[in-house]
């Protein structure tokens, strides 16, 4: 079997027998890329040079019998939000795309501890906004499952390069489902943390009551290996909880007795595709097989997911983006041309008389701010942006902020009674396999409308995860989604990795992977 | 409530962003189907809820009062645009 076939964590008993060196295995990775990214286009950076010679470190170190970190040179693909220190971090934006952080965030600094060589950086929704990664200002990702179709978003690269065997971990962030919905598409496992995880602390920051960095691996023990680095208290995120991260990966095998699910009435309703019904009832039976109970639960607030979150985010992300003001850093306009322009608009408004037009002009500054953004940003981002200034506006705040707020507490207090009686909940990821490429483009609320299984989870804070559970006719995969109550990442992992050992869709590979 | 090409454009303005004719459009046209669709919120009574600001039961987490090294100048600077050794450069503000 190829090395690109492997689970992270057989590679990493490997590399720990020293049956194979972080050099061969970083290599593998490599030449899978060179030969199949022309076409997936997962990765907008990847330097082998620095990955090999980092390997390569990392195998001096353990021929010299130095005690390596938890990964011991397995290769990791970041996803391009994270800033990593004098290595372009673009957020797959021009406004971003010549920034070289002057820090490391700290999931990347616990990466490099943790002896993990950083292969590339993943493709993106632009600022992470978006269900398809077709929001990148740079290029468009494909479904490794087939090149016409989407690999989900915003974490698309993310999810695409494991589907793809480009990398065996990968990190993504998950603000209304960018981890999940990837993960589910391409047939991959990826999990939500809880808010609070894991340390947002270098993030670029999208909507911080939201955002949250997650795995994507091949399976559940693979998703637990790469969270033990990623998870534990950070001083520098006042968001991250101060409480110790359990060792995911020494409990993840152990299987749950008496396990009680739930299943959400409003998520089989009207809109979800018949073949992927079949494929979440399917592997609730597998778990029925397995000695779980099943049950209904309802979340009657579910419904009002999209609407919430279609407020919150893009207000929180009008807030958070204004710091891109073609000062500090970020893209910036041509000066000359502006100053020419305005006058230039001063002189034609003077001429023909109209003076409250020339005094509304605006001042040099503003209009650098308005011009740098404008060329700067993509149309999904400036439309939140608007969105988000529009609902924080004079006279709008109650209406929609605020209102969204409490409609927050009711979607939370709906998963809090739901765990009264049942240890996850499960069901779909989205309504349907992999759209194709170009199909929403146009559309941006039907866009919107893909996260609605997932945007909930964010809402209410709690972690989620996808992984495989079929194909649909069209050969695309069909991914399971459970939620548990919050900081029950281990039940998360423990759940996935039953159904992994009871079934074999994980194990399922795109023909590019030989 | 409809939004209006004007609504829009003077949200535009004070998102610091600027728009074209063809942009304030579209803008125009999208935001409204989208604004529509939220405002389903408004069917729900939420006159005795709480609003929910943050999923975690924290609040005011301190950092102790000790001194740490910050970002040096020149790397803060390092990825303006434009700048000169000690301050961010922007376009005359004040008269002409």
């Amino acid at each position: 079997m190829s090395l690109i076939r492997h689970t992270a964590t057989e590679l990493l008993g490997q590399l720990n027998a020293g049956k194979v060196t972080s050099v061969e295995l970083t290599k593998a990775y490599l030449a899978q890329i060179e030969q199949h990214d022309p076409q997936v286009k997962a990765f907008l950076l990847v330097d082998p040079q620095r990955a090999l010679d980092r390997a390569a470190e990392i195998d001096g170190r353990r021929a010299r019998g130095e005690k390596l970190g938890r990964l011991s040179g397995l290769p990791v693909a970041i996803k391009d939000l994270l800033c990593t220190q004098g290595e372009t971090t673009t957020c797959a934006s021009k406004m971003l795309e010549h920034f070289k952080p002057p820090y490391d965030a700290t999931v990347i600094a616990r990466l490099k501890a943790a002896d993990a060589v950083l292969i590339g950086k993943t493709n993106m929704d632009e600022f992470a906004m978006g269900g398809s990664t077709e929001n990148s200002a740079f290029q468009k990702t494909a479904n490794p499952w087939d090149l016409t179709r989407i690999p989900g978003g915003s974490s698309g690269g993310a999810a695409a390069c494991i589907a793809a065997g480009m990398a065996p971990l990968s990190i993504g962030t998950d603000t209304g489902g960018s981890i999940r919905q990837p993960a589910g598409l391409c047939g991959v496992t990826g999990l939500k943390p809880t808010y609070g995880r894991v340390s947002r602390y270098g993030l670029v920051a999208f909507a911080s009551s939201l955002d949250q960095i997650g795995p994507l691996a091949r399976t559940a023990e693979d998703a637990a290996l790469l969270l033990e680095v990623l998870a534990g208290h950070d001083p520098l995120d006042s968001t991250s909880v101060d409480m110790p991260a359990p060792k995911y990966s020494e409990t993840v095998g152990q299987p749950l007795a008496g396990l009680k699910i739930g299943l959400v009435r409003e998520h089989f309703g009207q809109g979800l595709d018949a073949e992927v019904e079949r494929a979440v009832r399917e592997a609730v039976k597998v778990y029925e097989s397995l000695g779980a109970k099943v049950r209904d639960v309802s979340l009657p607030h579910g419904k009002y997911g999209v609407a919430t979150y279609y407020i919150i985010a893009p207000c929180e992300a009008s807030s958070n983006l204004a710091r891109y003001d073609g000062v500090h850093y970020g893209h910036r306009t041509d000066e000359k041309k502006l100053v020419a322009t305005l006058d230039a608009e001063r002189a034609k408004l003077t001429a023909a008389g109209q003076t409250a037009a020339v005094a509304a002009l605006d001042n040099p500054l503003v209009r650098l701010y308005r011009e740098s953004r404008a060329e700067g940003f993509g149309p999904e981002v400036k439309r939140r942006i608007m969105l988000g200034t529009y609902a924080l506006s004079a006279g709008y705040y109650d209406a929609y902020y605020l209102k969204a707020l409490k409609v927050r507490r009711l979607i939370r207090q709906d998963y809090d009674a739901a765990f009264q009686d049942v240890d996850v909940i499960a069901g779909p990821v989205t309504t349907t396999t992999a759209f194709k490429l170009g199909e929403k483009v146009d559309d941006p609320l039907s866009m919107y409308l893909v996260d609605l299984y997932t945007v909930s989870a964010n809402l209410a804070g709690i972690g989620g995860i996808a992984l495989p559970c079929g194909f649909g006719a069209d050969g695309l995969p069909i991914g399971l989604q459970l939620q548990a109550p919050p900081f029950e990442e281990d039940r998360l992992l423990r759940a996935a990795h039953m159904f992994q050992q009871a079934t074999d869709w994980h194990q399922k590979f795109p023909a590019m992977v030989k | 409530m409809s939004l209006t090409r004007q609504d829009v454009e003077k949200v535009s303005l004070l998102a610091r962003l600027r728009l074209t004719p063809a942009e304030l459009d579209r803008m125009t046209e999208q935001m409204g189907q989208i604004v529509a669709y939220v405002e389903s919120l408004a069917e729900l009574n939420t006159d005795n809820v709480e609003p929910m600001a943050h999923a975690l039961d924290v609040a005011n987490v301190f950092a102790d009062d000790v001194g740490r090294p910050s970002l040096e100048r020149a790397d803060a600077l390092a990825n303006s645009p434009h700048h000169d050794r000690e301050f961010y450069l922007v376009p005359a503000v004040l008269g002409e």
